[in-house]
């Protein structure tokens, strides 16, 4: 206990005595140089901690990562594309994939459609702020409890299985929901919604309060039903916000790995690409084939976060 | 063409917040009304409840012969102008004023013919293709009246329609607003709260004041007989000087230990008080000279304390027996600060209320 306060102290102390004790000396350093030098050396002296930390933490183990990808299991002779061959040639990393793809299609118009639903309607109602935390509620469970929640859902015993329980109460017979490709995907996916639906309502709804009412009110005057003025008005001026939440969700989709591991651990055909990787690495030990796999995810986001950062771009310059 | 009638219109937003209360108004067919009075008077949310974006809670409204409480906006074949204009940001501005044509399936020729037009009389013809967001504040001004003009409707409806534009702009577009409602003749209600707005541009003008409608008339009436206190200090700049004066026995009154000699109808009024009574007398800042033994003049003497001089005409602050009072008053008086002056005021232009009821005794 008392080693802890003692570390605290020294956190708080100390960080921020760093900080100021390296503007001090780069200061000090700046004036030895002629005056003319000293404001193009500047930021990146002022940089220079920031690049270091991207640089160990992020840079590096990037570039290790993609190294690590041509070799072999344990590290230690360069096999070339070998990795790669092995995993595009295994029917089951296929299978991998399209469950990926199956994530990102129906993960993303799930809780976009949904987001936009609730933030659209729950903006009428009086009790907006209710409904809107109930939804955003689950986002505040882990996504590990969420998963073992929604496995008891779908539990296969209608005693434990709620939708078995439901599905009964209409004379059908319990269904093994998490077993057979593609539903258990589905299932899967459904429990994801039920987290982010939440998350997308908010930014969606945020977007939507800043469309002035008066704009509103100007189409109902013009003639617009409704109808009209949601698809004719909000959703042109909602498309940036709509892009970015619908970006943000599917480089979720592609990373999706908690839930899975804890509903099925991959088993019967649901696995995804993020635990491709981590079984990859910490059971079966082979780290060149799991350094691909991360390898191919990121090759898979990379687009999208361009398309997100030239958006983002965009936006500020419109400002 | 269309008139517009409020029949004992009320709008409650609840049991202590009544908005609209009571309004009773008729606005001729063609006609220029200006609803003005202090924010929170209820004067937007009347305009509102005739474009149908408020429910009436009680009472008639008619545009024309049809009763529209129940109508949908879009079927009162009514066009409104925004505050803050509401154009459409992603549309550019020939879609901003074609969108609501468009929407009512007005045939392509028709549309085109009629935004040109409509650009032809607004000068907007040169910036069809942009986007609002590369207009100026006054170009927008004028896409949103386009925007109301295209659709031909039989009322305009118009929102404080200047009050984002600087103060340059304002005066030319207020003449651009009165020529355009000469040329087209469209019945048009007015909301505004600034009074000046309201005089030069009104056929009629109805000041309104906590939800109540305080006085309907033109210009002309309201400024020389505003029926009560309110509208007397509302309308007129720089606004009305008040005092609290007393009866006495005879057709006089007392400012103090200054006595105030009057006849006509503004001494029948004072005759007709309790001696002791308080009275409120009015009396406009244009309307008082520097006095000289005039006949039917009233004679207040005052004590200069500041001089503005405004080229042609100076506004004087003055101290009456312990009462403020604005004068503007002719340059070449040559009055300065700490002068003992009498102001004189002709009497016909002497304002009396009951210091009760704030009514007037004299309109």
């Amino acid at each position: 206990m008392e080693n802890r306060w003692l570390m605290a102290a020294i956190v708080l102390v100390g960080v921020p005595l760093v900080i100021v004790g390296y503007i001090v000396l780069t200061e000090r350093v700046l004036r030895l140089l002629p005056p003319s030098r000293r404001d193009g050396i500047r930021p990146w002296l002022w940089l220079a901690p920031a690049l270091a930390f991207v640089g160990i933490f992020l840079i590096y183990p990037t570039i290790r990562t993609v190294i690590l990808s041509f070799m072999d299991a344990r590290s230690e002779s360069f096999i070339g594309l070998g990795n790669y061959a092995e995993f595009f040639g295994n029917d089951r990393n296929w299978t991998v994939l399209v469950n990926n793809l199956l994530w990102i299609v129906f993960f993303t118009l799930l809780t976009v459609v949904f987001g936009l639903l609730i933030a659209v309607l729950t903006d009428r109602v009086r009790y907006e702020s209710v409904a809107k935390a109930i939804i955003f509620l689950p986002m505040a469970i882990s996504f590990v409890a969420a998963g073992i929640i929604w496995r008891f859902m779908y539990d296969f015993s209608p005693e434990t299985g709620t939708l078995n329980a439901a599905v009964g109460v209409l004379g059908i017979e319990p269904q093994t929901w998490l077993f057979d490709w593609p539903r258990n995907n589905f299932m899967i996916i459904i429990a994801a919604a039920w987290i982010w639906t939440g998350f997308c309502m908010v930014i969606l709804s945020a977007g939507l309060k800043g469309i002035s009412t008066e704009l509103l009110e100007a189409g109902r005057m013009d003639g617009a039903n409704e109808f009209q003025i949601f698809f004719r008005i909000i959703m042109p001026l909602m498309a940036p916000t709509i892009a970015v939440v619908t970006t943000t969700m599917i480089i979720f989709a592609l990373k999706v790995f908690d839930l899975v591991y804890v509903m099925t651990g991959g088993r019967f055909d649901t696995d995804v690409l993020a635990n491709r990787m981590y079984s990859e690495a910490f059971i079966g030990r082979d780290f060149g084939m799991s350094a691909a796999v991360a390898v191919i995810l990121l090759t898979l986001i990379v687009p999208i976060m361009a398309f997100n950062i030239r958006r983002f771009r965009q936006q500020e310059a419109i400002r | 063409m269309a008139t517009v009638t409020f029949d004992h219109v009320y709008k409650r937003y609840s049991a202590d917040v009544v908005a609209v209360n009571d309004l009773n108004l008729e606005i001729a067919d063609g006609e220029f009304l200006v609803l003005v009075g202090p924010s929170g008077c209820g004067k937007t949310t009347a305009l509102r409840c005739v474009a149908g974006l408020e429910t009436i809670s009680d009472g008639k409204l008619y545009i024309g012969d049809r009763v529209v409480n129940d109508v949908a906006p879009k079927d009162r074949d009514i066009a409104m102008v925004f505050q803050s204009y509401a154009l459409y940001p992603h549309m550019s501005v020939y879609d901003n004023l074609a969108f609501g044509l468009k929407l009512r399936k007005t045939p392509k020729a028709d549309i085109e013919r009629r935004v040109k037009e409509a650009a032809g009389i607004l000068g907007l013809e040169r910036f069809l293709d942009r986007k609002p967001k590369a207009l100026s504040g006054g170009q927008r001004q004028r896409v949103a009246l386009g925007r109301a003009i295209v659709r031909e409707p039989s009322v305009f409806l118009m929102d404080e329609p200047l009050s984002n534009l600087d103060a340059k702009l304002r005066v030319q577009t207020r003449a651009e607003i009165a020529r355009l409602h000469q040329r087209l003749g469209t019945t048009t209600v007015y909301v505004t709260h600034d009074q000046v707005e309201a005089m030069t541009m009104g056929d009629r003008i109805a000041v309104m004041k906590d939800g109540l409608l305080h006085q309907v008339g033109t210009p002309q009436e309201l400024y020389d007989h505003p029926t009560n206190v309110f509208v007397a200090g509302f309308i007129g700049s720089p606004a009305m000087n008040f005092a609290t004066v007393k009866a006495t026995e005879g057709e006089d009154l007392m400012l103090g230990s200054a006595k105030l000699n009057l006849s006509g109808a503004a001494a029948k009024a004072a005759a007709d008080r309790p001696k002791g009574a308080d009275l409120l007398i009015g009396f406009r800042p244009e309307h008082l000279d520097i006095a000289d033994g005039q006949a039917d003049t009233v004679s207040i003497p005052a004590r200069v304390d500041v001089v503005e001089y405004l080229g042609n005409e100076e506004l004087i602050h003055a101290q009456a027996e312990g009462t403020e009072i604005v004068a503007l008053i002719p340059s070449d008086r040559r009055v300065k600060p700490g002068d003992q002056v009498n102001l004189g005021v002709p009497l016909e232009k002497l304002h009396m209320f009951d210091p009760e009821s704030e009514q007037s005794l004299v309109a």
